[in-house]
């Protein structure tokens, strides 16, 4: 599914330049649910964007379906991203002069999606995430769990091959993450392959496999018995 | 290409984008709708103000001149300098035949003249005509007829006479025509009533009589005081006054540099000072009015840099979502030109407006100052074409703007 090979970045900070990533291997296959662990600094948001397309490697190879991600130009990486990715970030970035469907839709929109369809497959992931309610409320209207719930429809209404989530559970309480890792739970459990960043320990723990990233080199990585958010619901 | 135009989706979302914030988007068009409604109301002024001009030389003959004998001013031939040149009408019909150009020249007499009627009486400017003054200065008769050429033939007794002179030797509402007036103590019946025109080369005349008559009645023999000549439309009105004077200089033995012996007022000349004075004008008009247009279509691009920058973190959203940078720039392309437009066209409206209010200000009445103030279509659309230009062009500056950005740097913005 995803194949990282000797993977290297580095910033340039003023006339020096901090390298980030200093080698990493990992290899994904279908149906594992991956979380990247470490420190700040510790590169693995760095990671996580590489993988996302959002950013380059300087050096190594990066593989994702069998497909070689290398020098991609703007609007090859953006099609590729519509394609096989679907995000979920920490502060959920939904746009917010758009409804909850319209934001589900966006990525459908991308795809060239006629509205009426686009709009249908929308409503289906709106209320896969339970939330039909509330697909006309702008996301100020929702609270932050509903947002994230918003932002994994929006993710999933592509149908992507890879889920990647930087900190989804960061800007939430302690039951919206469980609630919302349950959710995450349940797409693992139906085939979706997730990546997700994470440095909170008993969020890695809902995950079934745990790579843990220190200055820039994978230190552990580490098969877990998952533990079910269910539980603390 | 421009398919994606016709589809709801492109309109939707730059309608989204532009409710968002209604009142950045208020305030960019207002930029572009002041430039606009700058030119449309300056445009159709300048075209107001000159066809209040052309309605002044309307009646009037531009391509003629009037020449008058004055007093030599160097000795010639045997000639004392300040001998008194009197123009003769077999000079009329030697410029007439001679002069290249030429359309047809009118001589008149004219003197001044104690005219009674009754107990009232003044003093008025008579002049001696032919009927083909009305084409050199279209007399605008309000009652009756100019002299014609019976009256000519037979010396007849008719007078012409101006609304004034009506004004200040007839009662009000009397009927003038049939009447009999004195002018030196002779009797003429009056057979018409002009308007005072608005704008007059040389003297301005009270009262017409013919010029057969006047020659008669005031012994003039075959001496004029005036010619007016008509050149052709094709001919320079300049240079035939230059060549009609040359000639005159030498059938009345005036030394050829002599340039005090005739005086003159020539029609194109003046009007021609107007017509520059006009297209001075135009220009300014269009100098000013495209200058604020432009100015108006960077305050859209500016806006636009601006909200660029506050949008930066949605566009990384979007490019993270699949949109291609084309696809960004499109919309933001878009937008501008569509935020052009719209303040363009409310531009145009309330430039019409402005043209409607002054045309009721100042556009009424025989002697307004703009006459039919307007805009020519064609103007327009080429304003609006130009408007959509300028907002492709400038819309995209912010376009390549943000999508210069990396995806990720933009997801990073707070």
């Amino acid at each position: 599914m995803l194949e990282i090979r000797q993977l290297h970045k580095s910033y340039p900070i003023g006339d020096s330049s901090l390298h980030v990533l200093k080698g990493i291997d990992l290899s994904v296959k279908e149906g594992e649910m991956v979380a990247i662990m470490g420190s700040s600094g510790s590169g693995k948001s760095t990671l996580l964007n590489i993988i996302g397309m959002l950013d380059e490697a300087d050096q190594g190879d990066y593989i994702l379906d069998g497909l070689p991600i290398k020098n991609l130009t703007e609007k090859k990486a953006a099609i590729y991203r519509n394609k096989f990715l679907g995000f979920i970030f920490q502060s959920f970035n939904l746009i917010n002069y758009k409804s909850a469907l319209e934001n589900v839709a966006l990525p459908l929109y991308y795809q060239g999606m006629k509205r009426k369809e686009r709009l249908e497959l929308a409503m289906f992931h709106l209320e896969k995430v339970g939330l039909a309610d509330w697909a006309k409320h702008l996301p100020k209207e929702l609270s932050g769990g509903q947002k994230q719930r918003v932002a994994i429809a929006r993710a999933l209404a592509a149908d992507p091959k890879l889920l990647l989530a930087d900190e989804p559970t960061g800007a939430l309480d302690t039951k919206t993450s469980h609630e919302i890792m349950e959710f995450i739970q349940h797409l693992n459990d139906e085939g979706k392959t997730i990546l997700m960043v994470t440095h909170e320990e008993d969020i890695a723990a809902m995950c079934k496999r745990n790579v843990r990233l220190r200055d820039g080199i994978i230190i552990e990585d580490k098969m877990v018995e998952q533990v079910r958010a269910q539980l603390y619901v | 290409m421009f398919r994606f135009l016709l589809e709801r989706d492109t309109w939707q979302e730059v309608f989204d984008s532009l409710s968002k914030n209604k009142l950045r988007s208020i305030l960019t068009m207002v930029g572009v709708w002041w430039g606009i409604l700058l030119l449309i109301g300056l445009l159709g002024s300048a075209r107001g103000l000159e066809n209040s001009f052309n309605r002044l030389f309307g009646d009037f003959a531009t391509n003629s001149v009037f020449l008058w004998g004055e007093k030599t001013g160097m000795p010639f031939k045997g000639f004392q300098e300040g001998r008194r040149v009197r123009l003769s009408l077999s000079d009329t019909r030697k410029v007439a035949e001679n002069v290249d150009g030429v359309e047809f020249v009118v001589p008149r007499n004219q003197n001044q003249s104690l005219v009674v009627r009754n107990f009232l009486s003044g003093s008025f400017s008579i002049a001696g005509d032919y009927p083909l003054l009305d084409q050199v200065e279209k007399k605008k008769l309000i009652h009756g007829r100019f002299i014609n050429q019976s009256d000519i033939d037979d010396r007849k007794k008719v007078a012409v006479i101006s609304d004034e002179i009506y004004k200040q030797i007839f009662q009000k509402d009397e009927e003038a025509i049939g009447e009999y007036i004195q002018i030196n103590s002779i009797n003429y019946k009056v057979v018409g009533l002009f308007e005072v025109p608005n704008i007059s080369m040389g003297p301005s005349i009270d009262i017409h009589i013919p010029f057969t008559t006047f020659q008669q009645v005031y012994n003039e023999g075959d001496q004029i005081g005036w010619m007016m000549i008509t050149g052709k439309p094709e001919y320079d009105i300049v240079q035939i006054e230059e060549d009609a004077t040359l000639l005159l200089k030498n059938l009345n033995k005036i030394h050829p540099e002599d340039n005090r012996a005739f005086g003159s007022a020539n029609a194109g000349k003046q009007f021609g000072k107007v017509t520059g004075f006009l297209t001075g004008m135009q220009f300014l008009t269009w100098f000013v009015g495209i200058a604020t247009l432009i100015a108006g279509v960077f305050a859209i691009g500016n806006i636009l840099l601006i909200t660029v920058k506050e949008r930066t973190k949605e566009i990384g959203v979007r490019r993270a979502l699949g949109a291609t940078p084309f696809e960004i720039k499109r919309q933001i392309v878009v937008e501008a030109v569509f935020l052009t437009l719209v303040a363009g066209m409310f531009g145009i409206i309330s430039g019409g407006l402005i043209l409607i209010i002054l045309d009721h200000l100042f556009g009424q009445g025989a002697d307004a100052a703009l006459v039919n103030a307007s805009v020519s279509i064609a103007v327009v659309f080429i304003a609006l074409i130009i408007l959509v230009i300028l907002g492709t062009l400038i819309g995209l500056i912010p376009a390549t703007k943000a999508t210069s950005i990396k995806p990720i740097e933009a997801l990073r913005e707070e």
